[in-house]
């Protein structure tokens, strides 16, 4: 599917308990899912991360950690890599940081939903998974200001409540949904599909 | 849609460069931002527009400022497999000349400077070795030049330090005193701090060895290639270039005058 114009992307942040829930959402996706989907999961800072391969397993979209400047390919599942901040410029392309942690966090959600509710205004779905603290709420609340579609996983069904509460609470726009209809809703979102011939405005 | 901030971010960027000739019109946006804001709280300025103003008039500000926009919190030993690689694979190349000049640019708190004083010390190299440490933050700078680093730092920096192929203990390098580590005094004697600007200064040695980690990642596309071709007119034929595990030479039109070394490890050398 490359080649194809990017005109609307996905960005997904949990911490404890979300990589199932992710890996998934990810098998789920139908055959012709064309948004980015850029994800921050906390995990150990310094040794390399496990993720990319691990969710690579059962996602039909590949599944890597971004360079810094790559653009954005549609299609294709980027993991933040270990001990740095996952960014979203214009472009669209990715960008690093090592700046401070956020809630003890490198990467951080809120760094990634901020930039890239910068960048894609309305053209974003921000998915806040399972969790043991409030990173995220924040990026969560950015995203929805900027017109966005904020999404977190229901707290009840959640392995870690306290992520997605914290989003609700910091942004109360925010759907709870369960793993289920988040699954279906990634499915069915017409712009999150390929539709040839349209042209990106950034 | 541009939020008033967006407008006046590159005001602002303008007034600091006109006045004070630091240049972070070609920093990269999402970060710049998120320092920008980070900034403006502290500093408790209504908008960038009452930032610009006060900028402008009183130097203490600009260079608080300067403190939010340059210094990038590193690590020592940071990603113990690239020092790996330099001991393993780079070192044996830097035996071969008589004399060694390596450039460690953005050096910022100085943690990659003692890194590499200390392999190149345990290589046997060090006493005929000039590295250049530069950054633009002069006060950041000095602190390097100190080689004062929190204690508490040091468990992890052992650490990654033995990850690296550390032959002794860390703690050989430093003494202790108030919560701070000190380094060995004869670490810094071969290193020359400098001001030295990769937006808006030039070539200024011919080198053997560049690294510069996670440096690039705060620069534009444009600025990036600005620095990149400043490495390339440094190093020498044969020289080497590293870079932080996630930057590449990929997009730079620079990228001919190099080879990869160690792939896998950012390790480049000039051709």
């Amino acid at each position: 599917m490359n080649g194809l114009p990017i005109t609307s992307a996905v960005v997904v942040g949990g911490s404890a308990g979300a990589s199932e829930v992710l890996s998934r959402l990810l098998a789920d996706l139908p055959d012709d899912f064309a948004a980015p989907i850029a994800v921050v999961i906390h995990l150990a800072r310094r040794q390399p991360s496990a993720l990319p391969e691990a969710l690579g397993r059962r996602s039909r979209l590949p599944v890597r950690e971004p360079l810094d400047k790559e653009p954005l390919a549609p299609a294709t599942v980027y993991v933040a890599p270990p001990n740095y901040h996952l960014l979203i410029e214009r472009g669209p392309a990715f960008a690093l940081s090592t700046d401070e942690p956020v809630y003890f966090s490198l990467p951080s959600i809120d760094v990634l939903f901020e930039s890239a509710a910068d960048v894609f205004g309305p053209r974003l779905v921000a998915i806040l998974l399972s969790g043991a603290n409030q990173d995220g709420a924040r990026g969560l609340k950015a995203v929805s200001d900027a017109g966005g579609l904020a999404l977190v996983q229901a707290p009840e069904e959640a392995a870690f409540r306290a992520m997605p509460e914290a989003g609700l609470a910091m942004c109360p726009h925010a759907q709870a949904m369960g793993v289920e209809a988040l699954a279906q809703l990634l499915r069915e979102r017409r712009e999150l599909r390929a539709r040839a011939g349209e042209e990106a405005s950034w | 849609m541009e939020t008033d901030f967006d407008i006046e971010l590159p005001l602002l960027l303008q007034a600091v460069h006109a006045k004070y000739g630091y240049d972070f019109r070609h920093y990269a946006t999402a970060s710049l931002k998120r320092r920008m804001k980070l900034a403006q709280q502290e500093l408790s300025c209504r908008s960038l527009s009452v930032m610009q103003e006060r900028v402008l008039r009183e130097p203490d500000l600009m260079h608080r400022l300067l403190g939010y926009l340059t210094v990038q919190v590193s690590e020592m030993f940071r990603d113990p497999e690239f020092f790996l690689a330099l001991r393993e694979k780079v070192v044996p190349f830097l035996r071969t000349w008589p004399s060694l000049k390596v450039w460690i640019p953005g050096c910022a708190g100085g943690e990659e400077v003692y890194s590499m004083a200390i392999l190149l010390r345990e290589e046997g190299l060090l006493d005929r070795t000039l590295i250049y440490a530069t950054d633009i933050n002069r006060e950041a700078l000095r602190k390097a030049e100190a080689g004062l680093f929190p204690l508490g730092r040091m468990a992890q920096f052992s650490k990654a330090y033995h990850q690296a192929g550390g032959r002794a203990s860390l703690a050989d390098y430093y003494t202790v005193g108030y919560g701070s580590a000190l380094f060995d005094r004869s670490l810094r004697e071969k290193v020359l701090f400098s001001d030295h600007s990769l937006t808006t200064d030039s070539a200024f040695a011919e080198v053997e060895l560049i690294t510069c980690r996670n440096v690039l990642i705060y620069f534009d596309h444009q600025l990036q290639d600005r620095a990149i071709g400043l490495f390339s007119s440094s190093l020498c034929h044969g020289g080497f270039l590293g870079l932080g595990s996630k930057e590449t030479l990929s997009y730079s039109k620079y990228s001919p005058d190099f080879a990869d070394f160690v792939a896998d490890r950012r390790i480049y050398r000039r051709q």
